[in-house]
C-alpha cells in the first residue's frame, strides 16, 4: 500500500516536470517573437532587444527553461503582458468564480446522472430505460456553446426570464470576500438579494455546463449498476428478504457509484473543457475568460499559466482519485 | 508462413454481401442505432455531394439578401453578408469530416505504431514510449488543443495538429493493453518460436486483431473531433473568416442573435446532430461487437 501511494507519487512528480517541458516547448518553439509581440507593432528594434533582455529571452533556450522552472517551484509563473500583474495572482483573483461555476456543475450534473443511470439500469429494456440512453448520449453529444446560445436566445431575449451574463445584477455590488463564491459569501453577509441575484446568474451556465456531466455519469452509473444487480451479494439480500428499497440503495448503489468515482479525473477534462466555452459565452469572469483573452492577446505567460495550472490541478485530482480508489475497494490492495 | 494458415482469405465478393447484411441487421437492431445510421449516412452525404446539392456557392455574398427567413428561397435563412446558410451549412459538413479524418489518421497511424511497439518489445522501449504517453493524457484535452492552437495561430492547420497531439496517446494506450494480452497468446509464440521476424509478427498477427478495438475507438471519437474541431473555430483558434466552419458561424452569429434566430441555430443544429449521430454509431458498434454488451 505505502509502496504503491509511494510510486503514484513518484510518477506525479514525473507528470508535472514534463508537463513543464511541454509548456515551455509549445510558447518557445510557436512562430512569432514573443518580445515583438509584448513590444507592440511599432517599437523598433532597439526597443525589442531591450525587452528581450529584460524578459531575459536573448538567453539560449536551455538556460530560459531552467529560469522558468525555478520560477514555477516558487509558484511564479511570470507577468501577464495584458494586465500587467502577476499570472499567479490574475489566475488566484478569477479562480474563485470558476470554482463556484464547477462545482455546482459537478453537484447538480452528478446527482441527476446517478438518478437517470439507476432508473435506467433497474428497468432494463423499457421506455424508460431507453429515454434516459438518449438523454445520456444526447447530453454528451450537445455542443456546449450551441446550447448556450440557444439558451440565451430563448430564455434571456425571447422570455426576458434570466440574465445573458456575468455574476450579479449590473450596478449590484458584491459581497465582502470570504470564499469569493457569490452564493455563499451574500448568505454569510446576509444579503438575500444579492443571493437571489447570484443563484439567478448561475442557472444557465450551470445547466449548459453540466449536461454532460449528466449525460457521462447517467452512462458509468447505468452499466456498473447492471454489472451489480447481478451479483451474489444481490440475490443474497433479496433471499434475506430485505425491502427493494433497501437492497438498491445499501446493497446496489454503494457498489455501483465505486466506478462513478474513478470518471471523477475524465468529468474534470470535460468541466475545463466546457468552462472554457462557457465562461466566455456568459461572461462569467473566471479562468476560461481570463484565458480566452489571452489567447485573443497572445499573452504567452498566460496562456502558458493556464496549462501548467489546468494540468497541475487535473493530475492532483487523478491523484487524489487513485487514492480514494484504494480506500474504496479492497481488492487493489492486494494487486 | 504461419499466419497464412491462421488467417484464411474469403473472395471479396460474399465478403462484400456479408458485410452490407451486417450492416442492416445492426441498424435494424435498435431504433438508436438507425438513428445513428442515418445521421451518418447524412453527414457523409452532404459532405460528398453538398457541393451539388447546394442552391448558392457558400461564399456568395448578397447583400440585398442580409437577414433573411428561412424560407423556400433560403432554406436556412440568410446570414449579415447575404450568404445562404444552407449552403454553407452544407460546406460546413465536408470540412468537419475532412478534419475529422486527417487528425484521426495520425493519431490512429503514430498511436498504433507507438502502441504495438510498447507492447510487443515491453521492458525499457516500453517504459518510455508509455511515459510520454501519460505525459500527454496529463492536461485537460481541449486547454492543451487550445494552447497549441493559440501559440501556433489559429487555422485549420493548427486544430489538426492540437487535435492529433491531444488524440494519439489514447490509442497508443489501447493498442499496447491489447497487444499485451495477445502477445501470450500462442500463435503469437509459434509465430515466435518458427522464427519469423518480430516486425512480421506486429504486421502478421498482432495489428490485424487489435484492428477491430482500434475501429470501435475511431467510431466513438469521430464525434468528439468534430466537436472540438468547432469548438476551437468557435473560440477563434481554428478556421477563420469566411471559412463555413460550422463552429465559426456560430461566432458570427453571436452579435445578431436577436434579430436572426435561424444564424446560429443551423450551424449548431447541424454540429449536434453530426455529433450525436457518431455517437450513436460508436456506442452501437462497441455493443454489437462485443458480446459481453449485448442484451444491455
Amino acid at each position: 500500500m505505502t509502496r504503491l501511494l509511494a510510486r503514484r507519487l513518484l510518477f506525479m512528480l514525473f507528470v508535472l516536470w514534463g508537463v513543464s517541458v511541454i509548456t515551455f516547448f509549445l510558447a518557445r518553439v510557436a512562430p512569432g517573437d514573443p518580445a515583438r509581440l509584448i513590444a507592440g507593432p511599432h517599437a523598433n528594434a532597439e526597443a525589442i532587444a531591450n525587452i528581450r533582455a529584460i524578459y531575459g529571452l536573448d538567453k539560449p533556450l536551455p538556460v530560459q527553461y531552467v529560469q522558468y522552472l525555478g520560477g514555477l517551484l516558487h509558484g511564479d509563473l511570470g507577468t501577464s503582458f495584458t494586465t500587467r500583474r502577476p499570472v499567479a495572482e490574475d489566475l488566484l483573483a478569477f479562480f474563485p468564480a470558476t470554482l463556484e461555476l464547477s462545482l455546482f456543475a459537478l453537484l447538480i450534473g452528478s446527482t441527476i446522472g446517478i438518478a437517470i443511470g439507476v432508473l435506467s439500469a433497474l428497468r432494463v429494456g423499457s421506455v424508460v430505460d431507453g429515454v434516459s440512453r438518449f438523454v445520456a448520449v444526447a447530453g454528451l453529444s450537445m455542443p456546449a456553446f450551441w446550447l448556450a446560445i440557444l439558451l440565451q436566445l430563448v430564455i434571456y431575449s425571447r422570455l426576458q426570464l434570466l440574465p445573458i451574463g456575468g455574476r450579479l445584477d449590473t450596478g449590484m455590488a458584491a459581497p465582502p470576500q470570504v470564499t469569493g463564491l457569490m452564493t455563499i459569501d451574500s448568505l454569510l453577509a446576509g444579503q438575500i438579494a444579492t443571493f437571489v441575484a447570484s443563484i439567478r446568474h448561475l442557472i444557465l451556465p450551470v445547466v449548459t455546463l453540466g449536461l454532460a456531466e449528466v449525460g457521462l455519469m447517467a452512462r458509468v452509473v447505468r452499466t456498473s449498476m447492471l454489472e451489480v444487480v447481478g451479483a451474489d451479494y444481490m440475490r443474497t439480500a433479496a433471499a434475506k428478504g430485505l425491502t427493494n428499497r433497501r437492497i438498491t440503495i445499501r446493497h446496489g448503489l454503494r457498489n455501483a457509484l465505486l466506478p462513478a468515482v474513478t470518471i471523477l479525473g475524465l468529468e474534470t477534462a470535460l468541466l475545463a473543457g466546457g468552462v472554457f466555452l462557457v465562461e466566455t459565452i456568459f461572461a462569467w469572469p473566471g479562468v476560461g475568460q481570463y484565458a480566452f483573452n489571452a489567447i485573443r492577446a497572445s499573452d504567452y505567460n498566460a496562456i502558458m499559466g493556464v496549462t501548467v495550472v489546468g494540468a497541475v490541478i487535473y493530475v492532483v485530482i487523478n491523484l487524489i482519485v487513485d487514492i480514494a480508489y484504494l480506500y474504496l475497494d479492497p481488492r487493489i490492495r492486494y494487486t | 508462413m504461419i499466419g497464412e494458415a491462421v488467417r484464411p482469405r474469403a473472395g471479396a465478393g460474399p465478403r462484400l454481401v456479408t458485410r452490407l447484411l451486417g450492416a442492416a441487421a445492426f441498424a435494424g437492431s435498435s431504433k438508436l442505432n438507425l438513428l445513428g445510421v442515418v445521421l451518418v449516412a447524412t453527414v457523409f452525404g452532404a459532405a460528398a455531394f453538398g457541393a451539388l446539392l447546394a442552391p448558392y456557392p457558400p461564399d456568395a455574398i448578397s447583400l440585398l439578401e442580409r437577414f433573411k427567413p428561412p424560407s423556400a428561397m433560403h432554406l436556412f435563412g440568410t446570414d449579415d453578408y447575404g450568404r445562404d446558410l444552407f449552403s454553407r451549412v452544407l460546406a460546413g459538413a465536408r470540412i468537419s469530416v475532412e478534419v475529422a479524418a486527417v487528425v484521426l489518421s495520425i493519431s490512429v497511424t503514430l498511436g498504433t505504431l507507438l502502441g504495438v511497439v510498447a507492447g510487443f518489445f515491453g521492458g525499457l522501449v516500453d517504459e518510455a514510449i508509455m511515459r510520454v504517453t501519460d505525459l500527454f493524457l496529463a492536461f485537460p484535452a481541449l486547454i492543451l488543443a487550445a494552447a497549441i492552437a493559440a501559440t501556433w495561430g489559429g487555422n485549420l492547420t493548427t486544430t489538426v495538429i492540437a487535435l492529433s497531439t491531444v488524440y494519439w496517446p489514447w490509442y497508443a494506450r489501447l493498442v499496447r493493453g491489447q497487444v499485451l494480452s495477445l502477445r501470450e497468446r500462442e500463435f503469437v509464440t509459434a509465430a515466435t518460436v518458427s522464427g519469423a521476424n518480430p516486425w512480421d509478427i506486429m504486421r502478421r498477427h498482432l495489428l490485424p486483431n487489435v484492428l477491430p478495438y482500434v475501429i470501435i475507438q475511431i467510431s466513438l471519437d469521430i464525434g468528439y473531433v468534430i466537436l472540438s474541431t468547432s469548438a476551437l473555430s468557435f473560440l477563434g483558434l481554428g478556421a477563420q473568416p469566411p471559412t463555413p466552419e460550422w463552429g465559426g458561424m456560430m461566432t458570427d452569429a453571436r452579435g445578431f442573435m436577436r434579430e436572426a434566430w435561424w444564424f446560429p441555430t443551423f450551424p449548431g443544429l447541424a454540429l449536434a446532430l453530426t455529433v450525436l449521430g457518431f455517437n450513436l454509431l460508436g456506442d452501437g458498434l462497441r455493443d454489437w461487437l462485443d458480446p459481453r454488451m449485448r442484451g444491455r
